[in-house]
């Protein structure tokens, strides 16, 4: 069932187009990201959600009713910010009642409520000292349980954590997984860091320049990037140049860096016609080093020069040459229960991958 | 880089400052207070030969004057209270302009604060005058009020020379200490708890009531005091633009120590008023600093 529904939603600042005809349906119970570097516009768009700015054309709709025009205090829905916007002046339990006190609750029903909550994130103890007394992720649980306190319908989470040192960070992502699922409330959550959507998101939109590039499920945005900047902006990515030479029902032929022929699968191929330019992407870990040739006919092999490597303790990062100054990434993992034993610089190897693991990205016309 | 021994050395001259225009003359005071006043003024010596014995010349007198004197209360209650009122117009009409002006987008906030600050270029005296030109009874303003007031059937007032122009005058010369502490304040807000505050569930009143001002009480106490304290001393507005009922304490010191030639009694009147001026701050800051949520406002 769709919570949320953005529809043809633009917004101009100034001369520039921030948010380019968005239009986004939000399942119930989601937990929903928008990825994007700083100025796509994953922010304005938030704010749009959130009534705080409000759209210079395009609906949106709330639970099936049109809320564009709604004052952000109408709205049946909480924002996170990165900031968390505690207010100074009010205890951690004056906080979490703000929004009942705004509704005009009973005083009962509001201990009540807000103690439970309290409860909900662990905060019981602290709830008589003031926001500046709190930890980074204190505060952040504080702004979570001020959020939720009167069961919204929806959570905006803006860069919420990204205030946070790298561990209380990992912490918070299996707290905020674990919350959404308790509370059923529906997430939009807005992230720069790959990662953390990856991690998260049951579907995740990447944004750029205002539009949406891809918007699917992780594990599909990852592997199946339908665009350059997806390949490039998720994780590392090798891209090569390619150009299509034939095509099938659901495989492409391509001729990569001008010399390597490799047949690819792909959902779109009926699309492509011959000639069509663009990109082979293929992520680091799918390919493989070897010092012995590998005997396997169905993987693409080929001999390569190490340029130079990174360790970066789980795994290391190594630079290769193939012919024609062809340089690809490769990420092998230090799974082994001996120390690593790296490639050294200038050493000859066995390069290997599966040509189906990686995907066609066309250029766009 | 500074030593220690340099710091200090360096603050030797500002504290040598301190002590010779501050620190004495209200040691000087404190003994003037119990000193006899002098037949044309200044004191009586502390010592005297009477019948070739030595006196001690050490007394309450002034005291027990100040204190029993209706007329010196009736002038401290008054000063209270007009400076109290003017503390309160001043924040009044000081909070909707601050609040703009830290609002306003940000080239245009130096010019606006520009616009506070340019009476100040001007003497002060000068702009007391102005006042008494704009209230005087050939002015235009007084003509419109009175012309106003005889259509309703009262008879004409008079604007100057009257407790009215005496607050319009405190009000006028004190708005900027209030303004500019309450820009700095307001200034400083993040608009974040004014996004987060709308979006949870606050009206821009609510917002208004329950966010902004409990945040900019510090920048209010601030202006308030800037504003009431050197108010309650003001003896200049009320001799240029108020009547005999308009009296402040500030005139009574002064006629004390210029034409009453009472230096004791005027000592004793600034002690008092200082000790009252001093007490109502040290008063309303302890109530503010234990106020619930009040000393974190400003953090």
């Amino acid at each position: 069932m769709t919570i949320l529904q953005i529809k043809n939603v633009t917004k101009n600042f100034d001369d520039s187009v921030v948010v380019d005809n968005i239009s986004i349906d939000i399942n119930q119970g989601e937990f929903f990201t928008l990825l994007g570097p700083s100025g796509c516009g994953k922010t304005t768009l938030l704010r749009m959600v959130a009534g705080l700015i409000s759209p210079d054309s395009g609906r949106i709709f709330l639970d099936g009713k049109d809320i564009t025009d709604l004052p952000p205090e109408k709205r049946p829905l909480h924002t996170i910010f990165q900031t968390y916007a505690l207010f100074p002046h009010l205890s951690v339990f004056d906080n979490i009642a703000f929004p009942l006190k705004m509704a005009k609750w009973d005083k009962s029903r509001i201990v009540t409520q807000v103690e439970e909550l309290l409860e909900d994130v662990q905060l019981v103890k602290f709830k008589n000292r003031f926001p500046h007394e709190l930890s980074g992720g204190q505060k952040q649980r504080v702004a979570i349980a001020r959020s939720l306190v009167d069961r919204p319908k929806l959570l905006l989470l803006d860069e919420p954590l990204s205030a946070l040192d790298a561990r209380l960070r990992e912490h918070m992502h299996i707290e905020l997984v674990k919350l959404q699922e308790e509370t059923g409330v529906t997430f939009v959550y807005v992230t720069h860091d790959q990662q953390e959507a990856l991690a998260l998101s049951s579907r995740i939109a990447v944004l750029n320049g205002g539009k949406i590039e891809q918007l699917d499920v992780p594990t599909k945005v990852y592997s199946k990037p339908k665009t350059y900047f997806v390949a490039d902006f998720l994780g590392k990515c090798n891209l090569i140049k390619a150009e299509v030479i034939s095509t099938t029902n659901d495989a492409v032929t391509l001729k990569i860096a001008g010399y390597i022929n490799l047949e690819v699968k792909c959902e779109y191929a009926a699309n492509y016609k011959i000639g069509q330019k663009g990109w082979y992407s293929i992520r680091p870990e799918k390919i493989r080093l070897n010092r012995e040739e590998v005997e396997n006919t169905d993987l693409y092999r080929a001999q390569a020069k190490v340029l130079g490597y990174y360790y970066y303790g789980n795994d290391t990062l190594y630079e290769i040459e193939l012919g024609d100054n062809l340089v690809l990434k490769v990420m092998l993992g230090n799974t082994k229960s001996v120390e690593p034993k790296f490639f050294n610089e200038e050493t000859m190897v066995h390069m290997s991958f599966d040509p189906h693991a990686g995907s066609f990205i066309a250029e766009e016309l | 880089m500074i030593k220690l021994t340099e710091k200090r050395a360096l603050s030797w001259p500002p504290l040598l400052y301190l002590i010779l225009m501050f620190m004495v003359p209200m040691g000087l005071m404190l003994i003037i207070a119990f000193m006899e006043p002098g037949d044309y003024g200044g004191v009586k010596p502390l010592i005297s030969h009477i019948n070739g014995k030595l006196h001690l010349d050490l007394n309450l007198d002034s005291f027990i004057l100040v204190f029993s004197s209706e007329f010196v209360w009736q002038l401290m209650v008054r000063s209270i209270i007009y400076s109290l009122v003017t503390t309160i117009i001043c924040l009044i009409l000081s909070y909707p302009l601050s609040l703009m002006i830290a609002r306003s987008a940000k080239k245009y906030r130096d010019i606006l604060l520009l616009l506070v600050i340019i009476p100040f270029w001007s003497c002060f005296l000068i702009r007391v005058y102005a006042w008494m030109i704009i209230l005087g009874p050939d002015s235009g303003v007084t003509h419109i009020i009175n012309s106003i007031i005889s259509v309703l059937g009262f008879p004409p007032v008079n604007l100057l020379y009257s407790t009215f122009a005496v607050i319009i005058c405190l009000v006028y010369v004190n708005l900027p200490f209030m303004i500019l502490p309450l820009y700095a304040n307001l200034e400083k807000h993040e608009m974040d708890l004014l996004d987060a505050g709308r979006d949870l569930g606050a009206t821009r009143f609510q917002l208004f009531w329950k966010v902004t001002v409990p945040l900019s009480l510090p920048g209010v106490l601030v202006g308030s005091a800037l504003v009431f304290i050197p108010c309650i001393g003001m003896f200049v507005v009320p001799e240029l633009v108020g009547s005999n009922c308009s009296l402040m304490i500030g005139n009574l010191i002064k006629q004390q120590f210029l034409q009453g030639m009472n230096w004791p009694l005027g000592t004793v009147t600034s002690i008092v008023m200082t000790v009252s001026v001093l007490s109502i701050s040290l008063i309303v800051g302890f109530i503010a600093k234990n106020s619930n949520g009040f000393k974190y406002a400003s953090k």
